[in-house]
């Protein structure tokens, strides 16, 4: 090996790692790590890579189920619907390329997650993403908002990929660390999955798409990995560039590669590069592989082995071909355009030898760098803000206009209409998009079958904050709810776990706390996690982002014909609701933050066995046609909840005449409070009676509340009118907060 | 009757369009590769969305210069039909087929949404089925549908009767509001003087079916059949 200056526990810590770790690795090599053997244990050990502090954890999810054909720990899970079909599926977090540099970051957060899901052979037909940003009035959201939608828009609707929904809040907790988590599902015929696991010594290992060059070196391990501060924009330069164009001919080339008996094994060149993507695939064969660096395709002259090896340069996949194939792989990617590199070959000596020069400038072997990776158990502590979040209610003066409270929340930042941004993405390419953006869920449905998919993402960071198991319990109810509401039965689940640092105890009991709720939620209601993302180090001079776990649930139709929408249909239909409305629970909600600027209190409780007896009602009713509308009351309350109704797509209005029940609470806590597993349904009065033998049956409190009918919201409770407003007037507020905010930058 | 439906390396409405002629007209449809110098006896060419070559240089700049848009000018001076789509309209505009340039959307940004178009034209292959004056709801997905044309030659198409779809409010009639991206005159889609060569910036192929929300789409692909088989 080329002689180099000797490496210090100095060169270490710059690179990410800890001294123990550093001396970990000596005593597993025997000897100290040359430069670039350390780059490549620092990116392969860092957090993003190895999930060190949460791995232990993580062993908590439920992931499995009959439908399930992978787990966590591929590029992608996949669920299957039969024998002919499945669905692969992944949520992957941008966040600090994002706030670095938004229109790379959330470009290149969408190019990753496609990428994760085409090399498992599946064609992507759909994405959706989570966002969140700081306070409006904080000086940089206007201009993150604006880019990290261009970049999210850009990219698919290039690649030609329709962003089908997907959810936006803004809280000042994101000042300094917005969230960006890209949620992609494809659909994959179970016999032409391809795995990303290295076999046959003598294969050849072949390097396709894209040039490398000097972006993104060491993303994963320094940017991911650490916690920001004021010279974040100086990491700049570890943010990838993302080229859209050239990411869909390479999809277009692994679709035509997909099947073919030549194809041993794929992985995406994502975070850590051909460092990640030699090492991953060697390991999960129990191979080795012999690289030659010269023969990698760059777009830089005098690359160095550390700088190929951790180039984090996009649209690139490493591909191990059966010896013999070489020239039909060829010849596919020449079609597309695309270069095809045979840079290496596997081997059986279980080390990855890379080579330059006719020189070994680094030998690993694979155990070391991956079996080997720290894990860890961090301590854990429960935070004091948590016991400082009571609220004394009677010092709250209820309001003394509920119209005005009304209009205020539907023309908040976290309740307008999104409608700025999704019509900035493509929703419709591919022509499966049965229900667009703005319902509870997305739907679509599968050319040539009769089944639909539907598609949702969920999280409500502020009950994470007041409790960050319920918080993280509700989301995953929260998301089959409203695979429920458009008439599916939800079959998997994908996580991004989006928390502060690990190294301190109370972000780690939060994120175990967290992990601790989505398995409850989803053994309760029989929801595998079949892939996931943990983002740690969100957070900037040591103050952490809202634990924010975020579900992205997929749901399956018999038949995507038979299927519901939010908006009301018909002048006269009925309107209940389904769910308690006895509980007076305002904690966490919408109108607590916006109208008294309280993020205080308790969040909603949660039955899971319950929420799991009004999903199959749901799922009952709209399969027998019960029902013209249905719409999961969430963030906002009620009131919200019907004005929403009221907003049909067609950009009109349609009313509602309602008499809640008289509470023995607050009038605010009836109208806004956020109680869990609550459905408005509106039906044609002859359906009635079958409405409620199936609520008794699933023994689920309904009220009749009113009916559908002229341009007004009128809401009554106990001899009291609460709110009579136009719903002209409601939705022109709600549809005009985001263009007006970004125009007021002008 | 045969479709060939053209891919550019970055089209991405290609399938799309393939399956509403294949599987709701159950039409003979095939696709014609950019490099290939034979349209394998289509009556109809299609040229769909999508982002040939990324964009690069212009929207449709460098797929205009491809091997398969030398026979498809011949194909045309034969008078064969040809229909282009979006990022498809863009092309026979860069090719010389059409008149006309694409500047950014007035707001600069990528939009997709339904839109309302009124039917200028019904004497046409692509509008046969459809009535003058017929308001159709119809989604775009573009970020540069300007319409742009110097005033002297867009005098001379609207003289010749050259745009076959204007950009309207529900009830028919223009108005800025209903103008989507600022194109001149309200103008969404423009024929070429012989009239066998049609460009749309709306997606016909994305509202051929009740389940996507619309099927008025069809109408333009069920013309070209009509008028093809009436030949």
């Amino acid at each position: 090996m080329r002689k180099e200056r000797e490496i210090t526990v100095e060169d270490a810590l710059r690179e990410g790692l800890t001294k123990e770790e550093f001396s970990r690795i000596i005593e597993l090599l025997g000897r100290k790590p040359n430069y670039t053997e350390l780059g490549i244990f620092a990116v392969l050990w860092s957090e993003h890579c190895s999930y060190k502090s949460s791995r232990v954890h993580l062993k908590r999810l439920p992931t499995t189920s009959p439908r399930v054909l992978q787990g966590p720990g591929e590029n992608a899970g996949v669920v299957a619907i039969d024998s002919d079909l499945a669905l692969a599926f992944k949520i992957e977090s941008h966040n600090h390329p994002s706030y670095i540099e938004p229109y790379q970051g959330a470009a290149t957060g969408v190019g990753g997650i496609l990428r994760d899901v085409f090399t498992m052979g599946a064609r992507p037909i759909a994405s959706l993403n989570s966002l969140r940003f700081g306070d409006p009035s904080h000086p940089r959201t206007r201009y993150l908002l604006e880019q990290v939608v261009a970049g999210i828009a850009d990219y698919g609707n290039c690649m030609g990929i329709p962003t089908v929904g997907g959810e936006v809040y803004f809280d000042h907790s994101y000042n300094g660390n917005i969230l960006v988590n890209a949620f992609t599902i494809g659909l994959v015929d179970p016999k032409r999955i391809i795995k990303a696991k290295a076999e046959g010594e003598g294969n050849p290992v072949f390097y396709i798409g894209a040039k490398t060059g000097r972006d993104g070196i060491h993303g994963a391990g320094l940017l991911a990995s650490s916690s920001f501060d004021e010279e974040a924009e100086e990491k700049r330069p570890t943010v990838q560039v993302g080229d859209p164009f050239y990411e869909k001919l390479l999809l277009e080339a692994v679709m035509e590669l997909s099947g073919s008996p030549g194809v041993i094994a794929l992985q995406d060149m994502g975070a850590a590069g051909l460092a990640s993507s030699s090492f991953e695939m060697a390991s999960r064969g129990g191979v080795g592989m012999e690289l030659f660096l010269d023969r990698v395709p760059v777009r830089e002259p005098a690359m160095t082995p550390y700088e190929l090896m951790l180039s984090e340069s996009q649209e690139r996949m490493l591909l191990v071909v059966k010896r013999g194939y070489e020239e039909e792989v060829i010849r596919v990617l020449r079609k597309w355009g695309l270069d095809a590199a045979e840079i290496g070959v596997v081997t059986s000596d279980g080390a990855i030898t890379l080579k330059k020069d006719g020189e070994v400038v680094a030998k690993l072997p694979v155990s070391a760098v991956v079996d080997e990776a720290p894990r860890y158990e961090r301590p854990m502590r429960r935070p004091g803000y948590l016991d400082e979040l009571e609220i004394d209610y009677d010092k709250l003066p209820p309001p003394s206009d509920y119209n005005e409270v009304l209009a205020k929340l539907l023309s908040s930042p976290n309740l307008s209409s999104r409608s700025w941004i999704f019509t900035q993405y493509d929703h419709m390419v591919g022509t499966n998009t049965v229900i667009r953006p703005g319902a509870d869920s997305a739907l679509l449905r599968i050319k040539g079958r009769k089944e639909g998919i539907a598609i949702t993402v969920d999280g409500n960071s502020t009950y994470t904050y007041l409790d960050p198991e319920l918080g993280a319990a509700i989301a995953v109810a929260e998301a089959a709810r409203n695979l429920a509401c458009v008439g599916a039965e939800p079959i998997g689940l994908t996580d991004c776990l989006n928390y502060g640092s690990p190294e301190r105890p109370e972000v780690m009991w939060q994120f175990v706390k967290g992990i601790e709720g989505i398995r409850n939620a989803c053994l309760a209601l029989g929801v595998p996690v079949v892939s996931g993302n943990v983002s740690f180090y969100n957070e900037t001079r040591e103050k952490a982002i809202d634990p924010t776990p975020i579900i992205a649930m997929v749901g399956f139709l018999p038949d995507v014909e038979i299927h519901a929408t939010p908006w009301f249909k018909h002048e006269g239909d009925v309107i209940i609701l389904l769910g308690d409305i006895s509980r007076e629970e305002l904690g966490g909600s919408e109108y607590l933050k916006l109208i008294h600027k309280l993020k205080k209190g308790k969040p909603p409780e949660l039955d899971l066995v319950l929420e799991g007896r009004l999903g199959a009602l749901l799922r009952e009713g709209i399969g027998r046609r019960l029902f013209s509308s249905v719409h999961d009351v969430s963030e906002g309350g009620i009131a919200t909840a019907l004005a929403e109704c009221g907003f049909l797509p067609s950009g009109e209005v349609l009313g509602a005449e309602v008499e809640l029940p008289s509470p023995s609470f607050r009038a605010d806590g009836l109208l806004f409070g956020e109680s869990q597993s609550r459905v408005i349904i509106s039906l044609p009065r002859e359906n009635l009676g079958e409405a409620f033998k199936l609520a008794e049956e699933k023994r689920i409190p309904l009220e009749v509340i009113g009916r559908v009918g002229g341009k007004r919201l009128r809401i009554a409770s106990g001899g009291r009118i609460l709110i009579d407003t136009g719903l002209s007037f409601l939705r022109k507020g709600w549809e005009e907060f985001l263009p007006q905010f970004i125009s007021r930058g002008r | 009757m045969r479709f060939g439906v053209v891919v550019f390396p970055g089209t991405n409405c290609d399938y799309d369009t393939y399956y509403v002629l294949k599987e709701v007209l159950k039409e003979e449809v095939f696709f014609l590769w950019h490099k290939d110098r034979d349209l394998r006896g289509a009556d109809c060419v299609i040229l769909p969305g999508g982002f040939s070559y990324g964009d690069y240089l212009r929207a449709g700049a460098l797929a205009s210069f491809s091997p398969i848009m030398e026979e498809i000018v011949s194909f045309v001076e034969k008078g064969g039909l040809v229909l282009g789509i979006c990022n498809g309209f863009q092309i026979l505009q860069e090719a010389g087929l059409l008149p006309g340039v694409m500047l950014k959307n007035k707001n600069l940004k990528f939009i997709c949404k339904d839109v309302f178009i009124r039917v200028e034209r019904d004497n046409l292959p692509f509008t046969k089925k459809l009535k003058k004056g017929r308001v159709l709801r119809i989604p775009i997905a573009h970020a540069e549908g300007n319409f742009y044309l110097e005033e002297d030659e867009l005098h001379r198409l609207e003289e010749r009767e050259g745009v076959v779809f204007r950009y309207v409010n529900e009830d028919g009639e223009l108005a800025p509001e209903a103008n989507p991206n600022g194109a001149l005159n309200g103008i969404a889609g423009v024929v070429n003087e012989k009239g066998n060569v049609l460009g749309m910036m709306p997606h016909p192929e994305r509202v051929s079916e009740p389940l996507l929300g619309g099927d008025e789409g069809r109408l333009i692909f069920e013309s070209v059949v009509e008028w093809l088989k009436e030949r």
